[in-house]
């Protein structure tokens, strides 16, 4: 009974990898064309874009220029005007995306434990009772998860909620894991943690990560690949290749590689913001 | 011990008061235990102190004669003819009518209450269409409406417990349909980015999400269904009641029977809203977190 109901769950989990090392996945992430409008202002006019499927991603830009607007869109969170997103030939649909919110707070559910938070997610995908607990303890197993997971959200730290909305993503192990801004309501002790045990995450499971974030430090600690965005309409100003080496700590912060770095992406941040008064006012906030 | 406040009428659209909750027990020593019951101990005295002053005042104004005994009996003599009342007489009969009313017409009113607030709170348009004629009804004194509802039902039980189901039933529909309305999104975006289908969502995150308000709107029905009952039972012909006990009494002038019956239909709201705010603490651990 089991076993047939889970050939038959109508979008399978694939099984980990023996080693517990997901291959590195070689799809392309395809967006044609993307229009979106919100009221008469174009957020994005025929915008294209290419990434591969495995790396790291982070956006920045400009308050308001639609950072966390591009990941709704592509993630099928709000729906798009015009245009197409294709992982790897699939659209939003055939795909499995998830995504972790900035409040934490607002996005778990406080009736369920925390365990029950993580395990929802394979039961909406129709999974029987003993294969979602398997593959919770597959997880939990595989990042040694120091938080009494049996407690409710709101009995948790900050930090530990995230992480469990992380989890909680991770879960039906996704292709593409959307972050909007998910540390942004933490200290910043916290923060480092955090960074570190998402790499850690990055690193083991490869799954396609995008991340948007308001702290430039932490968009290029995390990233293969910073987009750094215009104003609106949107474009991208510069995609910045990350290549210092994994996993990247608070030491690696102050390394000459990476403060270079920042000190480029930063020219092209304030050259972006500068350009403001060319265009005229006409953005918004996202 | 956690601080409750049952006394606290919420109105329509409230938020409900945060419930303070012990945070996870760890097995106590010895000490902990001591200082624990010396702070429950401190608590309860507290909560005891205005009631004994305000019987102490009593006792000691009617005891230097400061008080008019044809308005206001002495507390040891009301006290015995409540005692009396209660183990040998008609009061705990009357008691039992009354809740028996009110329990009748809070289970009709949340029973249809619940579910109608959900489908106008689901429907935007129907909640924009429904809020006037619902806050209109809301704000009619529910008084006002007993001839008509003795015209409907009779002068029976069933007059007095429609007309509190009505009462109560504008209340809860009220708080559901606005809890619904006001629905976090970002938890229904989580179920949904999650694949979740609309009855999912529904069943799974937005009724649970609903849940505090819902039992805001509870709370304030089986009050309001009490004090319609009360009145009802006061006006609408019936010969059982505490509110037709406190009418006869104080027409027999009977005083000491009617204060206590005044304190025993407190004592009934005071329980009735404390068993409310129990199970409510209960099922809705999450709330004002």
């Amino acid at each position: 009974m089991s076993g047939l109901n889970e050939l038959s769950a109508p979008m399978s989990v694939a099984p980990l990898h023996p080693s517990g090392q997901q291959a590195i996945r070689h799809g392309r992430i395809e967006i044609r064309g993307l229009t979106k409008q919100f009221g008469d202002s174009d957020v994005y006019r025929n915008f294209n874009l290419d990434l591969q499927e495995g790396e790291f991603v982070s956006i920045f830009g400009p308050n308001g220029c639609g950072k966390s607007t591009f990941i709704n869109l592509i993630s099928g969170m709000i729906p798009i005007d015009f245009g197409t997103v294709l992982y790897d030939g699939k659209t939003i649909a055939q795909t499995r995306l998830s995504y972790v919110f900035q409040n934490y707070r607002e996005a778990l559910f406080p009736w369920m434990r925390a365990i029950s938070n993580i395990q929802y997610p394979l039961k909406i995908l129709g999974l029987d009772k003993k294969t979602q607990s398997r593959r919770v303890e597959e997880l939990l197993a595989e990042f040694n998860i120091q938080i009494d997971l049996n407690r409710y959200p709101y009995e948790l730290s900050g930090g530990q909620q995230q992480m469990v909305s992380i989890l909680r993503a991770l879960i039906t192990d996704p292709e593409v894991l959307f972050l909007d801004e998910p540390f942004s309501a933490l200290d910043y002790e916290m923060t480092l943690f955090m960074r570190e045990r998402l790499q850690h995450v990055f690193l083991k499971r490869r799954n396609t990560m995008i991340l948007v974030s308001h702290d430039l430090e932490e968009a290029i600690q995390l990233a293969n690949r910073v987009l750094m965005l215009t104003r609106r309409p949107t474009r991208i100003a510069e995609t910045v290749v990350v290549d210092v080496p994994w996993p990247r700590d608070a030491k690696s912060l102050t390394s000459p590689q990476f403060v270079a770095i920042k000190s480029h992406c930063l020219e092209v941040f304030s050259r972006e913001v500068a350009r403001r008064s060319d265009v005229g006012t006409g953005s918004g906030s996202d | 011990m956690t601080r409750l406040s049952p006394t606290q009428t919420t109105g329509a659209g409230e938020q409900a008061p945060p419930i303070l909750r012990e945070s996870v027990a760890v097995s106590p020593t010895k000490a902990e235990l001591r200082w624990f019951k010396r702070l429950a101990l401190s608590r309860f005295l507290q909560v005891a102190l205005g009631p004994a002053l305000v019987l102490f005042l009593w006792y000691a104004a009617s005891a230097l004669g400061f008080l008019n005994t044809r308005l206001v009996p002495p507390p040891d003599a009301t006290f015995a003819t409540t005692w009396i009342a209660l183990t040998q007489g008609t009061m705990i009969y009357d008691l039992t009518q009354t809740l028996g009313r009110v329990l009748w017409a809070f289970v009709i009113a949340a029973g249809l209450g619940v579910p109608i607030g959900i489908v106008i709170g689901a429907n935007e348009r129907l909640y924009r269409g429904a809020e006037f004629l619902i806050d209109f009804c809301r704000s009619t004194p529910a008084t006002a409406m007993f001839p008509l509802f003795m015209l409907v039902f009779g002068l029976g039980d069933q007059g007095k417990v429609a007309l509190a189901a009505f009462s109560a039933l504008l209340i809860i529909v009220f708080n559901v349909a606005y809890g619904v309305l006001n629905a976090r999104k970002t938890r229904i975006l989580a179920a949904r980015s999650m694949g979740a289908g609309r009855i999912r969502i529904f069943a799974d995150v937005i009724f649970l999400e609903t849940l505090p308000q819902t039992f805001v709107g509870l709370r304030a029905g089986v009050s309001l269904a009490l004090v319609v009952i009360v009145v009802a039972e006061m006006f609408i012909g019936g010969m059982d009641g505490m509110g037709h006990r406190i009418m006869d009494d104080q027409m027999s002038y009977n005083l000491k029977d009617m204060y206590g019956s005044l304190i025993l239909s407190g004592a009934l709201g005071y329980c009735l809203n404390y068993a409310f705010l129990l199970i409510e603490r209960h099922f809705v651990h999450w709330a004002g977190r």
